[in-house]
């Protein structure tokens, strides 16, 4: 059986992409797709951690079956708010929205 | 018979309010309408006589009046232990001063009203004259010297505004000015007398200080640590300097014959029946006082100082009085004469006399000014109707009596009063009230001097003696220039008799000036003394004292003395002057006299000598030393340096607002500003820079929670 390390550093990897891709990407859509890397990473590592360490309790699956719904309405609100971005200024290069500057 | 004194009181308070009142009413509402302005001043003054009168006759009742006279009074000012009271009094002095003073200003006022027609400020003149009036009222009436000193000093205010009357004249508003400024000096010792009384004695009341014999003996014997001078003696002595100024007496004397400076019925006014009047009235009054002092510390020195300056004055003005030219300015020289003569009265004791001589010279005094205004209007008028006053001839002075001369054909009723007036002043044995009261005080000098064989009265008899031979020599100078020969200028020649209100007066004060000296006849003169019985004036008058004064017994001696030297100074008047009347241009023969005639013109160069000790060194001290070394130096000089002080000041205060005040309110600004400046860069707006923060913020509490402690492990 393949040990629960192995899971945990592909995990640990998928969210250090997910980081990487959060922080570097330019393009907002790639950013929610970075955001949709890390949320799922997480929800292997909470897997994996059900499926090694409490197989008798439903807790972990519970947790990423929340964090699905939350990824869910997040990829909703977030896409709905890119594209209002779009429509009012014609980009969406998070590096031209700075309009909170100081 | 109280009830009826307190009547009689309240009806004296009220006295003084008519005028006062009307100069109220004239000077705020009647100032436009002429008619009305005069209306109200002499019927205040009529219902002023009328009170006075009855007050009189009522008093005249009183059984001895000098020790229950009418008074009352009331509180007013507390000050110390004892209010300054005020009240009124009215003795036998008092009584016959209301007698005469309601009565001679009322003639005066009617008479204005011929005198003044024509002039532009003809309510402003009523409204002084009535204010004026009052003050005097208020000084007759007046039981305390505070009052008295309030009469007083409005008095001489009024004189002031009266005598530059026409204030656009220099020679006008001067002599206002020289008036108010040398009374001014005799006025400030006189308060001080006032002062040093009630300092002494804790009251200013007549009767307290006049009619207490014990107060009187105190003052007497208490010594003041001047010169000698017992604190009565001192007093009466500081008194007298206030009368010394407003009497005119040497050396306060210049400014009176300037004064003739005001129209002719304030010249009546303030050397007749009012303010000079108010000097030896106020002497007379205290002489208790200065009687007192006699027997205490410093002796006669008081009555030696009083008697002399009388009798001094008396002699120095007659002789000037000889050598004037103007006919008002005869008249001012006769009346510092005739205040000397009673002055001269009070200084050797004869106190009825000096009272009695002030009531008769009074009327006839009056009379003689109304009377030279008369002359005077009736040249105006004669200048004017000669057809002159078109500019193109020389300067013409209605008062020069060299240019009079005549008047007595076109102005008969002005004549006779005047030659009334005249003979009482030169002292016309047996027919004018000036000879008896005259009489009277050349008696008591005589009686002193030669049956007492004292000093000093026979020094004020001598006095007084030549002096009244220089006045029976300018009287008949004046009438003979005025009223004899011919005219000698075409105004004189024109002149015409004034208005019925002016001459109406002139006879009543003429009835007076004959009449009024009959209430004094000495007893035991021959036929007339029988006549009239006892003595009324010297009986009445007299028991305003404590001490009831004797009449010195009667002797002919003096009488016939004095109406020898009355009647040698009218002839060699008339032998100068009337025997042969002067022609027009020919000089006055007095200027035969060479040096004496410039010395008297000139009148005895005592002006000439103020001008230069008093007048000019103040002029330059004010020119030179206070207005530029103390106003310029010391005054400026003090307030540029505050200014200076003040400003540097402030510029010290502005320094340390601007650098420290300014300073950290700027500064907190600064800071906060200059942080945001720097720390705004951290805020880009990119959310992936703040994410990244996040993050690093992130893996350094990883570090800091997991590699640290391992590290520190090892």
């Amino acid at each position: 059986m393949i040990p629960l390390t192995w899971y945990l550093l592909v995990a640990a990897a998928l969210f250090c992409i997910g980081v990487y891709g959060v922080l570097a990407r330019r393009n907002a859509i790639a950013i929610l797709m970075a955001i949709e890397l890390m949320l799922n990473a997480v929800n292997l590592s909470l897997v994996s951690f059900w499926r090694y360490l409490h197989p008798d309790r439903m807790v972990g699956q519970a947790f990423a079956l929340f964090v699905l719904v939350v990824a869910a309405a997040e990829a909703a609100a977030g896409l709905a708010l890119i594209i209002s971005i779009y429509r009012n200024r014609e980009t969406v290069d998070v590096e031209n929205i700075d309009l909170l500057r100081g | 018979m109280e009830n009826q004194g307190t009547i009689l009181a309240l009806l004296t308070a009220l006295i003084p309010w008519p005028p006062f009142i009307a100069f109220g009413l004239i000077s705020l509402f009647a100032n436009r309408w002429k008619r009305l302005s005069h209306t109200l001043a002499i019927g205040s003054v009529a219902i002023s006589f009328v009170l006075s009168q009855v007050v009189f006759w009522s008093a005249l009742r009183i059984e001895h009046l000098g020790e229950h006279p009418i008074a009352a009074r009331i509180p007013w000012l507390p000050v110390g232990a004892r209010p300054l009271e005020f009240g009124v009094l009215v003795d036998p002095l008092g009584a016959v001063m209301l007698f005469m003073v309601p009565l001679v200003s009322l003639m005066i006022f009617i008479y204005s009203v011929g005198y003044m027609a024509g002039d532009p400020h003809y309510s402003r003149f009523f409204a002084l004259l009535s204010l004026f009036e009052a003050a005097m009222l208020l000084l007759v009436v007046a039981d305390n010297l505070l009052m008295l000193f309030i009469g007083w000093e409005v008095m001489g205010f009024c004189s002031y505004a009266l005598i530059g009357f026409w204030y656009r004249k220099p020679s006008a508003y001067r002599a206002a000015v020289k008036a108010f400024m040398t009374t001014r000096v005799g006025d400030v010792l006189m308060l001080l007398g006032i002062a040093y009384l009630y300092a002494q004695t804790g009251t200013l009341n007549f009767h307290d200080i006049l009619r207490n014999p014990e107060t009187l003996k105190t003052l007497a014997e208490t010594p003041s640590y001047v010169a000698g001078l017992s604190v009565a003696a001192l007093a009466s002595l500081l008194l007298f300097a206030g009368t010394v100024g407003k009497s005119a007496q040497f050396p306060l004397h210049v400014w009176l014959p300037d004064a003739m400076e005001g129209p002719t019925p304030v010249s009546a006014m303030i050397h007749a029946a009012t303010m000079v009047s108010a000097g030896v009235y106020t002497t007379i009054r205290m002489f208790p006082l200065l009687q007192a002092g006699q027997h205490g510390l410093g002796g006669e020195t008081a009555f030696w100082v009083v008697a002399l300056i009388g009798a001094f004055t008396a002699f120095m003005a007659a002789t000037m009085g000889v050598a004037q030219n103007d006919i008002k300015r005869v008249l001012a020289y006769s009346t510092i004469s005739q205040l000397g003569y009673m002055l001269a009265a009070v200084g050797i004791g004869a106190y009825v006399a000096a009272a009695f001589h002030l009531i008769t010279h009074a009327f006839f005094k009056a009379l003689l000014f109304l009377g030279s205004g008369s002359v005077i209007h009736a040249m105006e008028h004669g200048h004017h109707h000669a057809g002159h006053g078109h500019g193109h001839e020389e300067p013409f002075d209605p008062n020069d009596m060299l240019q009079m001369g005549g008047l007595a054909r076109r102005m008969p009723v002005t004549f006779w009063t005047f030659l009334a007036g005249g003979l009482a002043l030169a002292g016309f044995p047996l027919i004018t009230a000036g000879f008896w009261s005259k009489d009277e005080i050349l008696g008591e000098a005589f009686h002193g001097a030669f049956e007492k064989g004292e000093l000093l009265p026979l020094l004020v008899f001598l006095l007084l003696a030549a002096a009244a031979v220089l006045t029976g020599f300018y009287t008949m100078r004046q009438i003979a220039l005025t009223f004899l020969g011919e005219p000698r200028s075409p105004a004189a020649a024109h002149a015409a008799e004034s208005p019925a209100s002016m001459t109406m007066p002139l006879i009543i004060l003429a009835l007076f000036a004959v009449l009024g000296g009959y209430v004094g006849v000495p007893e035991g003169f021959p036929v007339l003394g029988a006549l009239f019985g006892r003595n009324w004036f010297h009986e009445f008058v007299g028991g305003t004292l404590l001490e009831h004064p004797k009449a010195p017994p009667f002797n002919a001696v003096p009488v016939v003395l004095s109406s020898l030297i009355a009647l040698s100074g009218l002839a060699l008047g008339g032998l100068v002057y009337a025997r042969r009347p002067l022609a027009a241009g020919e000089p006055d023969p007095l200027v035969r006299l060479g040096p004496v005639h410039t010395f008297l013109r000139n009148r005895w160069y005592i002006d000439d000598l103020y001008h230069h000790v008093f007048v000019r060194p103040t002029l330059w001290l004010a020119e030179r030393a206070v207005a530029f070394f103390v106003d310029r130096v010391v005054i400026d000089g003090f307030l540029h340096g505050v200014a200076d002080a003040v400003w540097s000041m402030g510029g010290a205060l502005r320094l340390f607002d601007r650098v420290v005040v300014n300073g950290i309110g700027d500064g907190i600004g600064e800071a906060v500003k200059a942080a945001g400046r720097e720390l705004r860069a951290l805020q880009t707006g990119l959310v992936q820079n703040y994410l990244l923060v996040v993050v690093l913020g992130v893996l350094g509490f990883i570090v800091l929670y997991t590699v640290a402690p391992m590290l520190r492990g090892f």
